[in-house]
């Protein structure tokens, strides 16, 4: 075996063993740090045929930005761990129709493959100064133009929504104004009074004591 | 000198994977050695703007330099310390997160070009694997926090995570620009293409770009004045309340790697990294050609890991010099500062590098 294939092993072994493990473990803290082994290993692979952009992006993308906030959000939440394990049947039909669906369109993509229908047309390998990121812009700026700019609308119209939905203007809501804060001068906050000065009384003399 | 030992290591008779090893092991040594002197410089520098000598007792050399083994005592002490695991804690995340911030740290050296023909491993998604493992440091921070099951530690965690989210996207958008002016992702093609002499680096016509992205950096690495996360004067040290010994020697040693890290990059993004601010201005080769002295001279004027250096060394003084004088921010005041100004001015320069390259202007006039 190639040393390529052997990696291939490993990572697909790695990737099979931590997406299975996250959704068995029981604390979610880990579920979500498995998901991001998960992630890790898949852009391996992805490299493994070349396409690093797609993997750097993943890494940078899903780890870097999406798991954070994941992190983020579930290390918050005080999650009752043993009500969670009793519920875990729950789903299982619906779980295992889903499963079962997945399996189907894999075995039947390779299963077509076998029968000559082969509609992927199979990679070939690139000169070592082939820039992959370079390639991808091309594509991306000139045949898909209207898609990719439709898809950053469509960002754009969910970050906006996300925002409207959760600024609400709520009527005893406390705010700071910075600006306001910023522009402030010491004449508004404190005055300076010129107070004369007053001799005090000649204190009274003591009494002896007795 | 870096010649001379890349033609000894290039030997053709080394097998690639030996050459690569000792490369590798070469780096790291030295930036481990470059963290021990930075925390000694740190404590010197921080020690004479505050009227005072800094450590001047742990060894000398002939009666200089005193205080120059400081940093070896200190590592001995670490060293020596028992590893205080707590005992509600998680055990393996705790003992994970400390590499996991590390590993980041020293992996991402692999991409930078030390010298005109010194970089590990010279891939065409150079910068894009930078962004994307300085963007996985910030795990180590959060499962810190989290596995030491210790509320200041979860609350160092929080502030990290929120923080360094955002001021990544700033970060991202200044090397946007940065790509737009050089058309590659590899950092050595982004060096290259800033070639011609001091004002044609990209801290003249991306100036505003520089200042974002060197203010990211020092929030990325959480040093002073965005050092909420550990903010010892309100959550003890924050995320590595509960660490102790070598365990904390690693969150240490990661958090001036990565201050080394960002002064390099720094350097090679906007101040042309081993380019020498003399070329385009004076004959290299001429000046070689001087008997006796021309190899000095030459080292003065030409390229070479000698430039890097100076301005790594320069733009590290910096994070010293405000850790000295910039009381912390805010940490309203630091979510406002990433995302109401930051980003914004990253957004409008992108713009105006657009118009810069239509009316070919600055690093678009030749093309």
């Amino acid at each position: 075996m190639e040393l390529v294939q052997i990696l291939f092993w490993v990572f697909a072994a790695v990737l099979a063993a931590s997406a299975l493990a996250m959704i068995l473990v029981k604390n979610p803290v880990h579920a979500a740090l498995l998901l991001v082994l998960a992630f890790f290993t898949s852009a391996a692979i992805w490299l493994l045929i070349e396409a690093e952009f797609l993997a750097v992006v993943l890494i940078l993308v899903y780890v870097g930005a999406v798991m954070v906030l994941f992190l983020f959000v579930v290390m918050m939440l005080d999650i009752n761990v043993e009500e969670l394990r009793a519920r875990v049947t729950r789903y299982a039909l619906l779980g295992g129709i889903v499963t079962g669906l997945v399996v189907f369109e894999l075995v039947s993509v390779v299963w077509s493959r076998s029968l000559g229908i082969d509609v992927t047309v199979g990679a070939t390998a690139q000169p070592a100064e082939y820039s992959n990121t370079a390639e991808l812009g091309k594509v991306l700026y000139t045949e898909f133009v209207y898609p990719f700019e439709l898809a950053a609308v469509l960002l754009l119209i969910a970050i906006v929504a996300a925002i409207s939905l959760t600024m609400r203007k709520r009527p005893n809501l406390k705010q700071q104004d910075i600006s306001a804060q910023v522009a402030v001068r010491r004449e508004d906050r404190v005055r300076i009074v010129k107070v004369d000065a007053v001799k005090p009384d000649a204190p009274a003399p003591e009494e002896k004591a007795p | 000198m870096m010649e001379w030992i890349g033609n000894l290591i290039r030997y053709p008779e080394w097998p690639a994977p030996l050459q690569s090893t000792f490369w590798i092991l070469g780096v790291t040594v030295a930036l481990i050695l470059s963290v021990a002197f930075t925390t000694l410089w740190e404590r010197k520098v921080i020690g004479w703007m505050q009227l005072r000598k800094g450590p001047n007792r742990v060894g000398s050399i002939f009666g200089l330099v005193p205080g120059i083994f400081q940093p070896f005592a200190d590592v001995l002490k670490l060293l020596i310390k028992e590893v205080i695991i707590p005992a509600e804690s998680n055990k393996v995340l705790f003992r994970l997160a400390p590499m996991i911030t590390l590993i980041p740290a020293f992996a991402i050296w692999a991409v930078v070009p030390l010298d005109p023909d010194l970089v590990i491993a010279d891939v065409n998604a150079g910068l894009l694997y930078v962004l994307a493992l300085t963007s996985v440091g910030v795990y180590g921070v959060i499962i810190a926090g989290w596995a030491s099951n210790s509320k200041y530690a979860l609350l160092g965690a929080m502030r990290s995570a929120a923080q360094i989210v955002a001021y990544e996207i700033a970060m991202g958008f200044a090397l946007v620009g940065v790509i737009m002016a050089a058309g590659s992702l590899n950092l050595g093609d982004i060096i290259e293409q800033q070639r011609g002499g001091w004002f044609t680096w990209n801290w003249t016509w991306l100036f505003p770009l520089f200042v974002v992205y060197f203010i990211s950096g020092v929030a990325e690495t959480n040093r002073a004045p965005f050092d909420v996360a550990e903010g010892e004067s309100e959550i003890v040290a924050g995320f590595h309340v509960e660490y102790s010994g070598i365990a904390f020697a690693l969150f240490f040693l990661a958090e001036y790697a990565n201050m080394i890290l960002i002064s390099t990059l720094t350097a090679i993004f906007f101040f042309g990294g081993w380019l020498s601010p003399f070329s385009g201005f004076v004959d290299v080769e001429a000046v070689r050609s001087i008997a006796y002295v021309g190899w000095l001279f030459a080292l003065v004027v030409g390229d070479g890991f000698q430039w890097l250096f100076l301005k790594l060394f320069l733009i590290l003084f910096l994070f010293l010099w405000f850790r000295a004088t910039f009381p912390r921010y805010r940490y309203d005041q630091i979510m406002r500062l990433g995302w109401k100004i930051l980003i914004p001015v990253t957004i409008v320069w992108i713009f105006v590098e657009g118009a810069m390259a239509y009316f070919k202007v600055g690093p678009w006039s030749e093309g």
